[in-house]
């Protein structure tokens, strides 16, 4: 014989402010622990859609980022030499050498300055990465000092809109165009001619190398070829892992400190529930004894109980997850430690979000409940009638 | 003697329920102070900085570095009374994991520059006599269980190859803000290595530190040494040091404003705990209340009963907080190891810490003290906890 749930249901609406106040104090944890695994979600979905599996990004050995990469002219026409390289439908091999270099620029908001990545690129450059598409302006014209700008940048840096110009490398560079990578790490670039940019920031050297790979599967040989040549100094990454390996430590930051915040916060959380749980026990004593003198065995009891508290939780859960699905229209902007340069990302709600989310919450009801419940089904029926 | 009595009766009343009122609040209460501890460690390069120093770099960013002969022309300007430079090396030890920054210095002008970093003179002869020779500080030296003579090896991630370096010495910061997470090394050998692998990359540095005559006198300074240098092929950007410190924090703001917003919202979150417990409370008393009041207490009074026993929970919760706080900040900076270089919980945090609490006890008792006050006796006495 079981309680049925509507009973237990206008037991949690019988008392409206401690319900509200008890499921509200879920909800913002349910709220914190949401918003941070959407932030470490974004992070990640962004920097591996950055990457095409097919590419390969070759960089200086150690030198990590590739700002602070060297590839010489040298070493770059032997890599280029490749014949795994794919070829292109003008009969060109499909590899890219581009400079990229970091710059100051102020922030529109807030007018502080951040790392921008600038990227000298080749019309190659645009073919290996399909997911860049102009939505506002145009291409800069190669031979010029034109360049134009990521979504992100645009929208957040002084003088990094269509029309605008940006001073650097003792020139003025005009913005022509605006691209979409379709909210990937390029969105937080600026794109102009490679030669350009060589001449402009006086270097000798390129910083990296960007080929797509004939047949995906050649990767290991492509990589060992490279490796192993003892004209070159260079390291070979799959495009994707590259920037995944990029993000690794904010990542980790991120869900670290998420994690520990939300476990710490959860705990306010359980004690809320397990206060109100066993208030609700000790004022509804005769009510217990009445029922297990109706013939209810113990387990309902505990059961119902249970069930009330689970229900607090799945009520802080829901409005904790809809609050934190709010956070989608905002994007982050900080510096990615490891590259020393703007990312911008936004919050993600993926389905193994809104599992890991109710979970907790349940989870936290659950706990905060237990002990009252059993307390409630331990009750002697004669003890407990006398009580009122 | 009576109403301290009767308050602290009441609250002990239900002992499992202010105990574990009170563990929330204590959890709270920690998890704010270390909140407010890693924002401080996040601003405690800029706290540490001189206002009579400068930084110049170059106006691009602070990839591109500058042409040494500048040290002479920075010099010369007026208001400048010494300049030495630095440059970020980069380098792993061991593994990537093991990051603290590493500035290859022109030892002898750097170190008279920053006193605060105070080295026996044995070892800074020591330091200075050994072109491979380093320094370090005392927690980095601490962490790893250097001691002075050993041989530290480091991966160059922008200079290639490996670097093994003699520690010559280790240093002691003038203050707890002090950095104590920090090697230094020669320049000079920086130098040498890198004419003989790029030649074209020699007599380079990232960053010109200048000491002032007057630290009054920083704009002005700044502002000649950039003109300076307008419209040559490496421009500068000259700051104090505090601005170029708070420029990296700013870099990552975003990080900081989530940290600091989330330690409102434990806070917030421990109020409706806490509004919770006292709204039972309140609720169960309520023909109590009545009683009072039908002997002649006011209504004042029966809100102030309520407020001093919330404030009192919250307040014993907070300074148990406190107390815990110090200990779990140690254990933390320890676990982190290099990343936050200066990790302490400051005076205003602690002051913080408390007012949180008390604020959460206020706020909590405000909606039954109300509620209580207003509830006429006869409605009070027939209420039915």
């Amino acid at each position: 014989m079981t309680i049925p749930f509507s009973y237990i249901l206008r037991n949690v609406a019988a008392r409206r402010l401690t319900t509200a106040l008890t499921a509200g104090g879920m909800a913002l944890v349910v709220y914190v622990f949401a918003t941070v695994l959407m932030l470490a979600a974004g992070l990640e979905r962004t920097l591996v859609a950055t990457g095409q599996d097919d590419n390969v990004v070759v960089i200086r050995r150690a030198s990590q980022s590739e700002v602070q990469s060297g590839v010489d002219r040298v070493q770059a026409g032997i890599v280029e030499s490749l014949p795994d390289i794919a070829v292109g439908r003008d009969g060109q091999k499909l590899i890219s050498k581009e400079p990229v270099v970091l710059i100051n620029l102020p922030k529109r908001d807030s007018n502080k300055p951040s790392n921008v990545v600038i990227r000298g690129v080749t019309p190659n450059g645009l073919v290996l990465r399909p997911q860049a598409t102009l939505i506002e302006g145009r291409m800069f014209r190669p031979g010029t000092a034109e360049i134009i700008a990521g979504r992100s940048i645009a929208s957040g840096f002084q003088g990094a809109g269509v029309g605008e110009t940006l001073r650097f490398a003792s020139r003025d560079w005009t913005v022509v165009g605006v691209f979409d990578a379709g909210r990937t790490g390029f969105d937080s670039e600026i794109w102009g001619d490679a030669e350009q940019m060589l001449q402009a920031f006086r270097r000798l050297a390129f910083s990296a190398l960007v080929f797509k790979l004939a047949d995906t599967e050649r990767f290991d040989a492509v990589k060992k070829e490279i490796e192993s040549d003892p004209r070159l100094t260079l390291e070979a990454k799959r495009e994707t892992r590259f920037y995944a390996d990029q993000s690794a430590m904010l990542s980790k930051f991120i869900s670290y400190l998420g994690t520990s915040i939300s476990v710490i916060f959860s705990i306010g959380a359980i004690i809320g529930a397990m206060i109100t749980m066993y208030a609700s026990v000790a004022s509804r004593t005769a009510e217990i004894g009445t029922l297990r003198a109706l013939g209810f065995p113990r387990t309902s009891i505990l059961v119902a109980f249970l069930v009330e508290a689970l229900t607090l939780g799945l009520i802080g859960g829901v409005v904790g997850l809809v609050a934190a699905s709010f956070m989608q229209a905002l994007s982050i902007s900080t510096m990615n430690f490891q590259t020393f340069a703007e990312l911008a990302f936004t919050f993600t709600l993926t389905p193994g979000i809104v599992v890991a989310s109710l979970a907790f919450a349940l989870a936290m009801g659950f706990i905060g409940g237990f002990l009252p419940a059993a307390r409630a089904a331990r009750m002697k029926i004669v003890d407990a009638l006398r009580a009122a | 003697m009576f109403v301290p009595l009767l308050v602290i009766k009441n609250a002990f009343r239900h002992k499992l329920r202010t105990a574990l009122t009170m563990v929330g609040i204590v959890v709270a209460i920690t998890a704010f102070g270390l909140l407010r501890t890693i924002v401080d460690a996040w601003y405690a390069g800029a706290n540490a900085s001189s206002s009579a120093r400068l930084v110049t770099r170059s106006s691009v960013s602070l990839v591109f570095s500058l042409p040494l002969t500048y040290a002479q022309k920075i010099r010369q300007v007026p208001g400048v009374q010494s300049v030495s430079w630095a440059n970020w090396f980069g380098g792993v030890y061991i593994s990537e994991r093991n990051f603290f920054p590493q500035f290859a210095v022109d030892a002898p002008t750097y170190l008279d520059m920053f006193p605060e970093f105070i080295l026996s003179p044995d070892e800074r002869k020591a330091f200075f006599t050994d072109r491979m020779g380093a320094i370090v500080g005392r927690k980095l030296a601490e962490q790893y269980g250097w001691k002075v003579g050993d041989q530290i090896p480091l991966r160059g991630t922008i200079y290639t190859g490996t670097w093994t370096f003699n520690l010559r010495g280790i240093y002691d910061g003038a203050d707890k803000g002090t950095d104590q997470s920090t090697m230094f090394f020669h320049w000079a050998l920086l130098n040498e290595t890198i004419k003989k692998l790029y030649p074209r990359r020699g007599d380079q540095t990232g960053v010109f530190m200048v000491q002032l005559r007057d630290p009054a006198q920083a704009a002005e300074v700044s502002a000649a040494i950039d003109a300076m240098f307008k419209n040559s092929l490496a421009e500068t950007l000259t700051e104090t040091e505090k601005a170029f410190q708070l420029s990296f924090v700013a870099m990552t703001e975003a990080i900081l404003l989530a940290i600091q917003a989330v330690s409102f919202v434990v806070i917030v979150i421990i109020m409706a705990v806490m509004a919770n417990t006292m709204a039972m409370t309140a609720r169960e008393r309520g023909a109590e209340y009545a009683t009072l009041k039908t002997l002649g207490f006011s209504n004042g009074f029966v809100a102030m009963l309520i407020f001093a026993e919330s404030i009192g929970i919250a307040l014993l919760g907070g300074l148990a907080g406190v107390a815990l706080t110090v200990p779990l900040a140690r254990a933390f900076a320890e676990q982190m190891g290099s990343l936050f270089p200066i990790f302490f919980v400051s005076e205003e945090t602690v002051l913080l810490q408390l007012g949180a609490a008390g604020l959460v006890g206020l706020i909590a008792a405000a909606f039954p003290a109300w509620r209580t006050a207003r509830v006429s006796i006869v409605d009070g006495l027939r209420a039915v906890g």
